[in-house]
């Protein structure tokens, strides 16, 4: 009975994460080696996220990354950014504060997300690496999942209450799918 | 009378005892009973009453299109109307009530409809209602609406919770009986990820009942053996109580899956609504049994041939000792077969063809049953039950040749199949003369998104009615379902189904075909809606030649069943009234959902704290702690005011004005839009976005800007502030911040895709803090940190440095004509300013202050607010804001619009001050000024209106802002406002800024 009683997955609102927008031409050269040269991660690929140590880079759009860094490191690795771009048509502001990020953590994560993002959630569809920028009912967020059984959400700042209580709702004890 | 048999009953546990109540008395059923079966069971006939007539009705199917047995579940907030008992599972508890009747089931005053029944034809309300014309709304409709209508909506809140589900699937099959569980077995094992749908509690389908054999075993054995298979596949997903709600565009789709109505717990979800990206389609729907039109068919106790065996082979139940079988082809047959091994009497089965020989009549002629070829029904005797009928001829008249005592009339007119998921995304059915059936045409299949055919249909769905032929079609389509799905044809074996052969059916409209017009208006097409073969018939002579006019003006098919049963026989009398084929007549259309879908599950998860998004400030839960009276700003909550103990709002917001204006008041300004705009073409185009000219701005400096839309209309506006070379942050109202974001973009993205600039949304990143009122820079010169000082940082200045350790931009900028500095700091260390302000700003008495107080005073200053002095057809101009319309521009959004003639028309209502010329009264908002004569309808003229109006506790009077006619050559004009209470308030004309017009008190 304990197994039918636990959520599908625990929801932790985590402290504050150090993010950074970034814009420009992700198949320039010059900003590819730019991205590098400050941060050290190459430009991911399509819905993808890449991570080294502290850092992560991720797609967002065909012009724009995020990168995820420590809090107290943002200002300073957005100076860098914007040093090693010079003259090139491109743009790195921090936006830390704008977000709230969450962890999920459990075996039916998959199901959580499932009930809220209009996305593939199949392990053959979504697997790690990969980040879905994507709506969670009715507000922005994007998320990824950070090992088989758990993921990390970003979404507003302003609605992270609404995402929190979205994310327990479609966690409650005993409403798992059964598709994945 | 109904009853349970001793034996029999392949789905219900006879061990099981569930009581259940129906209009207050109990009963006992069996799990695995339906509630019909299980009233059935309890010789409970009578069910409800029709819609129009109140006639007594009784279950007529056993499925999704039962037209007549609609209850009322459960009570309270919990009660559900017009849940067909067919396709409720009985539960331990289950209250269900019968609906429609007045004062009570069995004497119900509403049926005396029926005595009058030839006063109310097809067409009646429109025919007597129409005048005289206010008639209609203030004294028909009422009193019709009262004794129309099904079942009541409940009047609390739903208690239940709902989600939904987003699944992508290779193909989803609709439908498990043996054709979908086939065609998921072929599917599956050709690697395709497939969900398998199935409306009922167990898989199968009519097979089951039907019988035969597949593969030498028999349909029960063959269909757990397949289900077994099919759940060991990873790639399969079975779903039971999962309906097709409907089929979209680009393969979207619908399951409406009942997780708990069968078996109701706490907090777990009611339904879940499966939103499904489908590459394929496969409808394995089956088909649904016609009625036959003969008088008397709605009489309690005639049932669908199909459903009369389900309930005896499925629950055991029969519903009266002697059942006569009427139909017009060999299916029908079957439950007579049916009946006769549970040991229930069949003495005859009437048959409107004039000869049968096929393997199932032979059958039934062998078990010693009548067999009447070439007769029809006259007429069904009796009242609330069946007592006879009246055998007949069917090329007669109806000249009743003997009467056979009965309790129960199985009647087939041949069988449909359940097209509807075809037809959904526009696939077009052909007319199949010989099975007198509409089926899938494949030459017209539907269509994705790059027009290729996303959608099959097998099985009995797609016209192939008998086993072997169901399968064997279920494994050609299913092969064609995983070709389009360009997956590799799996070596899965075509099944062989074996069943008696069928003769072919003979199509019966009437019956008898010559029946005169006493029987033909006693003969039901569609049950719920009362519509009959007479009214149809009506209908034609009167000119109604389509099938969706005839549906209006009858109402048939417009019932809760959407016409399942009545479709293609009203269809098919509407033909022979107006003599035209019927396929030129041609079917209404097939829309989603299948059958009603709750509404609970389409709202899904959102409902109570998470029915929207509440946006919150980094503030917001210090403004909950000092009572903040919330006002909604798009999704953000912000306080309009904080009352204080004993304090009513206009007490507290006249409080915080003054206090602002004397000593120091704070404002969350957090939600204002925050967007970044940086690169080498900024300048450029935030000339094109703002009226104003932005690219001459200086660095450090603010500018207050005006967007307009394409069509020159006001739109937004706001503080521009430049940051350094190439970088502007631009200020937009609260509830515009996305708007303009998403606006900016679409330019950027689809018009000047050439120019080099990027926009960021940075609303969010930052809180802000509006400090105002003669001791703002002294509370901020005691946080310390920085200069604010008139030298430093003058008005529409902007500077960054820290307040207190906490680093901050302060913008030198006034909305409310006082000293003012708006500050944004990173959010995270917003609640910690506002704090800290709070302290430092006791020395000077400060208060926080909310919107209400925001707009009087930037209203006593003349300011204007999107949304109040704007509302979509509304441009600068008007607005008297000409000084913030650059010249010099070659172009920006709205210039040329705003060139139009009607645009620069001098008698465009313009902005102006109004003073009540009584001080003590205020404007109402929205009031308009009169002015003399009427216009061509007949209303007095208008030659202004209130844009903006307020007490003012700065001047002590009503103050307001409006559009008036010419207005600033009229200062000093009085106007009169009528209120809606009869009153006129009377206004003079004056400048609008009622406060500080040198701009003194902001300027210090």
């Amino acid at each position: 009975m304990s197994d039918v009683m636990a959520p599908l997955a625990t929801v932790t609102a985590l402290p504050a994460q150090g993010m950074i927008t970034i814009r420009g031409n992700l198949k320039d050269a010059g900003f590819i080696a730019a991205v590098k040269s400050a941060s050290g991660l190459d430009v991911p690929a399509q819905r993808q996220i890449v991570t080294q140590k502290e850092l992560a880079l991720a797609w967002m759009s065909p012009d724009e990354l995020l990168l995820l860094c420590g809090y107290e490191d943002a200002p300073a690795l957005t100076n860098a950014m914007t040093e090693a771009f010079g003259d090139q048509f491109a743009m790195a502001v921090v936006v830390s504060d704008a977000r709230a990020v969450f962890d999920l953590e459990g075996p039916k994560v998959r199901d959580v997300l499932g009930k809220l993002a209009p996305v593939d959630m199949a392990p053959g569809s979504f697997g790690h690496g990969e980040i879905r920028r994507t709506r969670l009912a009715q507000v922005a967020a994007a998320f990824w999942l950070t090992c088989d059984d758990s993921a990390r959400l970003v979404c507003f700042r302003s609605v992270a209450q609404y995402a929190e209580d979205l994310l327990k709702t479609s966690a409650k004890p005993g409403t798992e799918v059964g598709y994945f | 009378m109904s009853t349970r048999l001793a034996t029999g009953g392949r789905l219900i546990d006879r061990n099981s005892r569930v009581e259940f109540t129906f209009n207050g008395k109990r009963f006992t059923g069996h799990s695995g009973d339906t509630l019909a079966s299980a009233l059935l069971a309890n010789d409970q006939m009578l069910m409800g009453r029709s819609f129009k007539y109140h006639r007594p009705r009784s279950v007529i199917a056993s499925g999704p299109e039962e037209a007549n047995a609609l209850v009322a579940l459960g009570h309270d907030a919990k009660m559900e109307p017009n849940a067909r008992a067919t396709t409720t599972e009985l539960f331990e508890g289950l209250s269900a009530k019968s609906q429609n009747h007045w004062p009570s089931l069995d004497y119900d005053i509403g049926a005396l409809n029926t005595a009058i029944a030839r006063f109310l034809p097809a067409g009646f309300y429109y025919k007597t209602f129409i005048h005289p014309r206010p008639f209609w709304k203030h004294v028909f409709e009422p009193f019709i609406r009262q004794s129309a209508g099904l079942g009541p909506a409940p009047k609390q809140k739903d208690p239940d919770r709902y989600e939904h589900f987003y699944a992508f699937a290779d193909l989803v099959i609709i439908g498990g009986g043996v054709a979908g569980l086939h065609a998921a077995r072929v599917a599956g094992e050709a690697g395709l990820r497939v969900i398998v749908m199935e409306q009922t509690s167990a898989w199968g389908g009519r097979s089951l009942v039907d019988g035969g054999t597949i593969e030498g075993v028999s349909v029960e054995a063959w269909v757990n053996a397949t289900v077994e298979a099919l759940e060991s596949m990873e790639n399969v997903t079975l779903r039971l109580r999962c309906m097709g709600a409907g089929v979209y565009d680009h393969g979207y789709m619908l399951g409406y899956e009942r997780l708990t109505d069968h078996a109701p717990v706490d907090d777990m979800p009611r339904h879940r609504l499966w939103r499904v990206r489908a590459g394929q389609v496969l409808s394995a729907t089956g088909a649904v049994e016609r009625p036959l039109s003969f008088a008397g068919n709605d009489v309690p106790g005639v049932m669908l041939a199909s459903a009369l065996r389900d309930y005896v082979v499925n629950f055991g139940v029969s519903a009266g000792d002697r059942t006569v079988v009427v139909t017009n082809n060999d299916d029908a047959y079957r439950t007579a077969i049916a009946l006769h091994e549970a040991g229930l009497s069949v003495p005859a089965v009437i048959d409107a063809r004039s000869e049968t020989d096929g393997e199932l009549p032979n059958k039934v002629r062998d078990l010693g049953i009548r067999v009447e070829t070439g007769k029809a029904i006259a007429k069904v005797k009796g009242g609330k039950r069946v007592k006879s009928v009246g055998l007949c001829l069917q090329a007669g008249e109806g000249a009743v040749l003997e009467e056979i005592p009965c309790e129960a009339v199985a009647m087939s007119g041949g069988w449909s199949p359940i097209v509807h998921f075809w037809s959904h995304t526009g696939g077009k059915l052909t007319w199949d003369a010989d099975a007198a059936m509409f089926r899938p045409d494949h030459a017209r299949a539907p269509t994705g998104e790059e027009g290729q055919q996303n959608q099959g249909i097998a099985g009995a769905a797609n016209g192939e009615m008998t086993l072997g032929a169901a399968l064997s079609d279920a494994h050609a389509q299913a092969r064609e379902a995983v070709k389009r799905a360009k997956a590799k044809l799996p070596g899965t074996a075509s099944p062989k189904g074996e069943a008696p052969a069928e003769a072919p059916l003979a199509p019966v409209w009437i019956m008898p075909q010559g029946a005169n017009a006493k029987l033909r208006a006693k003969m039901w097409l569609d049950f719920q809606n009362d519509v009959k073969v007479s009214d149809v018939q009506l209908a034609a002579r009167e000119g109604y030649e389509s099938v969706e006019h005839t549906k209006r003006y009858t109402t048939l098919g417009m019932a809760t069943d959407q016409g399942k049963l009545s479709n293609i026989n009203g269809l098919a009398i509407l033909s022979d009234a107006i003599g035209a084929d019927i396929p030129k007549v041609g079917t209404t259309t097939f829309r989603p959902p299948y059958t009603p879908i709750s509404m609970g599950s389409i709202a899904g998860e959102a409902r109570g704290e998470i029915f929207q998004p509440l946006r919150r400030t980094p503030m917001h839960e210090w403004h909950e702690d000092n009572k903040a009276y919330w006002e909604p700003v798009g999704q953000w909550r912000r306080p309009y005011c904080y009352p204080r103990s004993g304090e009513t709002h206009t007490e507290a917001v006249n409080r915080e004005v003054i206090n602002t204006r004397e000593n120091l008041g704070l404002l969350d300004a957090s939600t204002l839009g925050k967007l970044l705009v940086k690169g080498p073409d900024a300048g450029k185009f935030l000339d094109l976005m703002y009226t104003n000219m932005m690219s001459n701005l200086k660095v450090g400096r603010c500018r207050y800007g005006l967007m307009c839309s394409e069509n020159g209309f006001l739109s937004d506006d706001g503080v521009v502030a430049r940051i350094d070379e190439d970088t502007w942050l631009c200020h937009t109202t609260s509830g515009g911040a996305d708007r303009i974001h998403a606006h900016m973009e679409e330019w950027l993205q689809t018009e000047w895709w050439d120019m080099k600039v990027h926009v960021a949304n940075l609303t969010e990143q930052y809180a802000q803090i509006a400090v105002v009122g003669p001791h703002a820079r002294d509370v901020l010169e005691d946080l310390d940190g920085m200069d604010v000082s008139k030298e430093a940082l003058g008005f529409m200045d902007w500077a960054d440095g820290e307040l207190a350790g906490i680093p901050v931009r302060v913008f030198r900028i006034s909305f409310s004509g006082e000293l003012s500095y708006e500050i944004a700091t990173p959010a995270a260390r917003g609640l910690e300013l506002w704090e800290k302000l709070h302290e430092a700003g006791k020395a000077y008495g400060v208060m926080a202050y909310g919107t209400e107080a925001l707009h009087i005073m930037r209203a006593e200053k003349g300011f204007i607010m999107i949304g109040d002095e704007t509302d979509g057809t509304v441009i600068p101009q008007d607005l008297g804001l000409n000084w913030a319309i650059s010249k010099k521009k070659e172009d920006f959004i709205g210039k040329r619009a705003q060139e139009r003639t009607f645009m620069t028309n001098p008698d465009r209502w313009k902005l102006v001050g109004l003073e009540t010329v009584v001080p003590e009264e205020v404007l109402t908002d929205g009031a308009y000024a009169t002015a003399d004569g009427a216009n061509g309808n007949g209303q007095g003229n208008v030659q202004g209106r209130v844009t903006s109006t307020y007490f003012s506790p700065t001047l002590n009077r009503g103050i307001a802002m409006g559009l008036v006619h010419h207005g600033p050559e009229r200062m000093g004009d009085v106007l009169d406002f009528p209120t809606t209470d009869g009153r006129v308030i009377k206004a003079k004309i004056v400048d609008p800024v009622f406060y500080d017009k040198d701009g003194e008190k902001q300027n210090v």
